[in-house]
């Protein structure tokens, strides 16, 4: 007769740590996707960081996301992941005795970048600041609605990523997915994102911007020239930040960025902080040049000047 | 005394090979000096003509000769009661009138001071007389605004393509809708 201590052994004994692991294992099976489970999804989930991928492996991702962007806006979309240029630092000037608050840069930005309509996102914010003052960010406002600007009085100083050499907000990520590029460019892996937005409380210059919701991007307005680390359609929950347009700026020859392109009265200059012959050494140069929050050493590569 | 010519000869001939010697590294540094006197950034020379889009003619103004060629040119300063009435001079209107700028003899060209005329494709040079400073700017590529390829070709404007030359100052314009407060997100 076997005794009480055969019996429990031949009995099923639900010990905590086969618990746990019941436990465990149900809760992933509903976390799986079920009713959307192609190998689309799980391809996104093993996909590795961006500076990890081997060649073969980024092209397999690119083409995953363009097939995926083109059934959601139903058109051709592009994205490619143009390196950058050898030898190409870039550089940005903004002339503040030319610029008069009229936000076509903040617009022609959004279209090409593919930024959410709703809820919006401005890379670019304009700050109508008073003469009298100067640069003082205490009394900037950059909801102003006149009828017609410039306003007697007033300056405006437009602020974006100023693509610092010594990035803060890249530092404090606790996943690595911002880093500064090799051309100055500091860029986010919109897959590698977990969105703790640290980088957003790091950036002294509220550069950074961060998808709430699902990004409200309408298929007509939709640009399908796109780069993986600049403006290819964002997911919700990841930050995102201007680029230069590194779709534009890295090729040869590469176009102006869209904010350059745009503005009426020729305010904004950019070029090869490298190339001693461009157009910012000219102005770093000869010109009186300023960059913002000097004192906090990020070392930005966007330079206010006065040309007049 | 043989020796002493001789003596005399070496002597002569050293002097002549260090005068040539000397004569040769000032020059090699002469040139040298000429080599690097280039600023790091040369000035193009204003002669060099940039490529530019067609000037922004008011439709059917151009060529001017087309009503001009049958008037007699009358240089008399004055104001313009039958024709251009619509062109009201804000531009340093005291100190000069069409004629100023417009040549007098060939209506289809402009006219620098220095009596030369040159096409309306080249007006930079004649603002470039008396805005010297923008001048250089925008031959740099900093003022006025440059499109076209950051490292390829680049598209330069006239100055006129921005600024109406017979009223240059830049008017006020409307903004575009500022960004949406927080609090009025949904």
């Amino acid at each position: 007769m076997p005794n009480q201590e055969s019996r429990d052994n031949a009995a099923f004994r639900m010990s905590r740590r086969k618990m746990m692991k019941g436990v465990g294992a149900v809760l992933g099976a509903l976390a799986l996707p079920e009713k959307d489970a192609s190998a689309s999804v799980w391809e996104e989930f093993f996909q590795k960081h961006f500076r990890e991928m081997s060649k073969p492996e980024l092209e397999k991702v690119l083409a995953r996301l363009e097939k995926e962007y083109a059934k959601t806006y139903g058109k051709a979309v592009k994205v490619r992941a143009t390196p950058h240029i050898e030898g190409v630092s870039y550089g940005y000037g903004l002339d503040l005795s030319r610029c008069i608050g009229c936000r076509r840069c903040v617009y022609a930005c959004v279209q090409e970048n593919n930024q959410s309509r709703d809820p919006q996102i401005h890379y670019i914010r304009v700050l109508q600041l008073d003469k009298e003052r100067g640069v003082d960010l205490e009394h900037a406002e950059h909801y102003y609605n006149p009828s017609k600007v410039p306003e007697k009085g007033h300056f405006y100083m437009p602020v974006q990523c100023h693509q610092c050499e010594l990035p803060p907000c890249t530092k404090v990520c606790p996943v690595q997915a911002t880093w500064k590029e090799r051309d100055g460019i500091v860029v986010v892996d919109y897959n590698w994102c977990i969105g703790c937005r640290y980088c957003m409380a790091a950036c002294p210059y509220g550069a950074r911007h961060f998808n709430w919701k699902k990004p409200g991007l309408p298929a007509a307005e939709m640009n399908p020239e796109t780069h993986y680390l600049g403006n290819r359609p964002r997911p919700v929950g990841v930050v995102e930040k201007c680029t230069f347009c590194i779709q534009r700026v890295r090729n040869t020859p590469g176009r102006y960025t869209a904010c350059v392109e745009v503005c009426p009265v020729g305010a904004r200059k950019f070029g090869n902080l490298l190339d001693p012959e461009s157009e910012i050494r000219y102005i770093i140069e000869n010109k009186r040049v300023f960059i913002l929050k000097e004192d906090l050493n990020t070392q930005p590569k966007f330079y206010y000047f006065y040309a007049t | 005394m043989k020796r002493g010519r001789s003596r005399n000869g070496l002597v002569l001939g050293i002097a002549v090979l260090a005068v040539c010697l000397a004569a040769g590294t000032a020059a090699a540094a002469q040139q040298k000096k000429e080599k690097t006197a280039g600023k790091p950034h040369a000035e193009p020379a204003p002669e060099k003509l940039f490529a530019v889009p067609k000037p922004p003619f008011t439709p059917g103004i151009f060529p001017c000769s087309d009503c001009h060629k049958e008037m007699k040119p009358n240089p008399t300063r004055r104001e313009l009661k039958d024709e251009h009435t619509g062109i009201v001079l804000n531009h340093a209107q005291g100190q000069r009138w069409c004629l100023d700028c417009h040549d007098v003899s060939n209506r289809d060209k402009l006219r620098l001071v220095n009596g030369e005329r040159i096409g309306h494709e080249e007006s930079y040079r004649l603002c470039g007389q008396c805005h010297g400073d923008k001048y250089r700017d925008w031959r740099a590529g900093i003022h006025g605004k440059r499109t076209g390829m950051w490292n390829g070709e680049k598209q330069y404007l006239l100055c006129v393509h921005c600024h109406n030359p017979h009223d240059p100052q830049f008017k006020p314009i409307p903004p575009m809708p500022p960004p949406t407060r927080p609090e009025d997100t949904k």
